[in-house]
């Protein structure tokens, strides 16, 4: 395994070339870390000092990184902004396609979501699947001021007109390849993996791959 | 997890656990302003009652209005069996009107394991209580009620917990598959009843037995009181009610010997004053009521996880219909779009 500089985006053409099982590394500990805080640093911009924000993270890897943005928010702002989980489960169009699956933890904080700056936060943002069943899950859960999208990677291959408002790396993507997003705290590195896919699509069983 | 919920008997530790642990994040779906989810949207779920019942049949019904199911209620009065309807030519009439899932109340100890095991209809098969046989979704609401209590967390179990189940054993069915389950989850189970109403063969069931209530009480972490069912009683199976309640009741008295952090159960309908005093169940320590809300979230992982997946993937053993209007396309990349 190699580590290339961030910099390195022509990736669409190593889809074919890798082999089964052989993973590329795009992005290293420290990029996260500096995609984090520049998102942190644009959150706290554009939502004018994120007075009314609430991040709420994706099960599984998405928690974590939200986890990882309230640490940065709360250093650049010197406020306690409040986080929560939302698990999308229930919500989402597969549904019937495999096994009932298990559910993760929904965790709404106090003060609810209405009338706030509800900041999504995922690990990957791929068919735009996951977001669409997290939008139709936040409107059974209170009326926002506003919904905006934070992801480590944008891999492309919007199947719904979704778009992101903060990406750690935008990363071209053959259907082939699949994205692996580890995080210290679950798989004991923080890296974004590129690797070969078996079926075309890396139907992630936490699906956090779309 | 198998694709009917017939006895506590057929489910693993892990599916019971799963069960529970879904339920939980069910229960947080009871406490929203929006209480209700997506999930079964399109399917159609049939209460079929051919015994009376309102706690259960509601609970059922509100599970799975929460879940978006179509919910159909078929109670044998005034209904065709009343006229003679055979269980198979009704279970024949549902799956023609493309029932899902049945959740089917019988007064024969069996009925619902006829269904499952019959090619009558295709969908799956929740026991809501069968004769004097199960009634499963009690036992894990009341396994439930006992983890939030006694051992709060997910995938936490009820490991060492010993649990006292008194009285009419030999008539519940809630007490058959508390027993089975609470087993399989760990803890230790004993039975307490009058020697005339333990059921045949209660020696092979993976519990202890016990006549002395006053014994039992100081160690238990949870006392279940069970209902005399004077319905189901056609032998005199104790000299007088007074007697009874005397030596079974759980009155003030008893309540007092019990540990501080242990809490009294039923599963209703209760009959104040023999076999619980009033003022153990509105106690502190009864967990009565929120059994009752505690019904619906598990009643809703149930259902979720029986029918809220595909269909062959929770259905390896059963023949593939052909008729229904149900069944999934197993070819992955062709989707099933009934309800969008």
């Amino acid at each position: 395994m190699t580590t290339h500089p961030a910099s390195n985006s022509a990736s669409n053409r190593s889809g074919n070339a890798a082999g089964a099982g052989s993973q590329r590394q795009v992005l290293d500990e420290g990029d996260i870390s500096r995609s984090l805080t520049r998102i942190a640093h644009e959150i706290v911009e554009r939502a004018k000092g994120a007075e009314d924000v609430v991040l709420l993270g994706i099960p599984t890897r998405g928690v974590l990184l939200a986890r990882r943005l309230h640490a940065r928010l709360a250093q650049i702002t010197g406020r306690d902004i409040p986080i929560g989980t939302l698990d999308i489960t229930m919500y989402r169009d597969d549904l019937r396609l495999k096994p009932a699956r298990a559910l993760e933890h929904t965790e709404i904080p106090q003060g609810g979501l209405d009338g706030k700056l509800v900041v999504l936060v995922d690990d990957v943002l791929f068919s735009g699947r996951t977001i669409r069943a997290a939008l139709d899950a936040l409107g059974d859960l209170g009326r926002p001021r506003a919904v905006q999208l934070a992801v480590l990677v944008d891999r492309g291959h919007r199947e719904l007109p979704i778009r992101a408002d903060y990406v750690g790396k935008n990363l071209p993507t053959s259907l082939r390849e699949a994205v692996k997003v580890k995080l210290e705290e679950i798989d004991g590195q923080d890296a974004v993996l590129l690797g070969h896919s078996r079926n075309g699509r890396n139907e992630d069983s936490n699906g956090s791959d779309q | 997890m198998k694709r009917h919920l017939i006895s506590t008997a057929d489910l693993s530790r892990d599916d019971a656990l799963l069960i529970l642990d879904t339920a939980e994040e069910m229960a947080q779906v009871s406490t929203r302003a929006v209480k209700k989810l997506p999930t079964l949207r399109g399917r159609t779920v049939v209460n079929l009652f051919f015994e009376d019942s309102t706690r259960t049949r509601t609970s059922f019904e509100v599970a799975e209005k929460r879940l978006s199911a179509d919910v159909i209620n078929f109670s044998a009065k005034g209904s065709s069996v009343s006229k003679g309807e055979t269980l198979k030519d009704t279970a024949l009439t549902l799956q023609a009107m493309g029932a899902d899932a049945v959740v089917i109340r019988h007064g024969a100890s069996g009925a619902p394991k006829r269904l499952a095991e019959s090619d009558w209809l295709h969908g799956s098969v929740v026991n809501a209580g069968d004769g004097t046989h199960e009634h499963p979704t009690q036992a894990l609401l009341d396994a439930f009620t006992m983890r939030r209590h006694l051992n709060p967390g997910r995938g936490h179990d009820l490991d060492g917990r010993r649990i006292t189940i008194v009285g009419d054993v030999l008539h519940s069915r809630v007490a058959r598959s508390n027993v089975h389950l609470l087993h399989t989850l760990g803890a230790q189970v004993t039975l307490v009843a009058p020697p005339t109403l333990m059921p045949f063969g209660v020696e092979n069931w993976p519990c202890e037995i016990s006549y002395d209530l006053d014994a039992a009480l100081p160690k238990s972490d949870a006392v279940m009181m069970l209902r005399v069912q004077r319905e189901r009683m056609n032998a005199a199976f104790f000299p007088t009610q007074r007697e009874y309640s005397r030596r079974y009741g759980l009155d003030a008295a008893r309540a007092g010997v019990l540990p501080d952090h242990a809490i009294v159960m039923h599963p209703g309908p209760m009959v104040r004053g023999m076999e619980i005093a009033s003022e153990i169940a509105d106690s502190a320590r009864s967990t009565i009521v929120e059994q009752v809300a505690n019904g619906v979230s598990v009643r809703m992982a149930v259902l979720y996880l029986l029918l809220g997946g595909s269909e062959p993937a929770i259905a390896p053993t059963s023949s593939v219909s052909t008729v229904s209007t149900v069944s999934t396309a197993s070819t992955a990349g062709i989707t099933e779009e009934p309800s969008k």
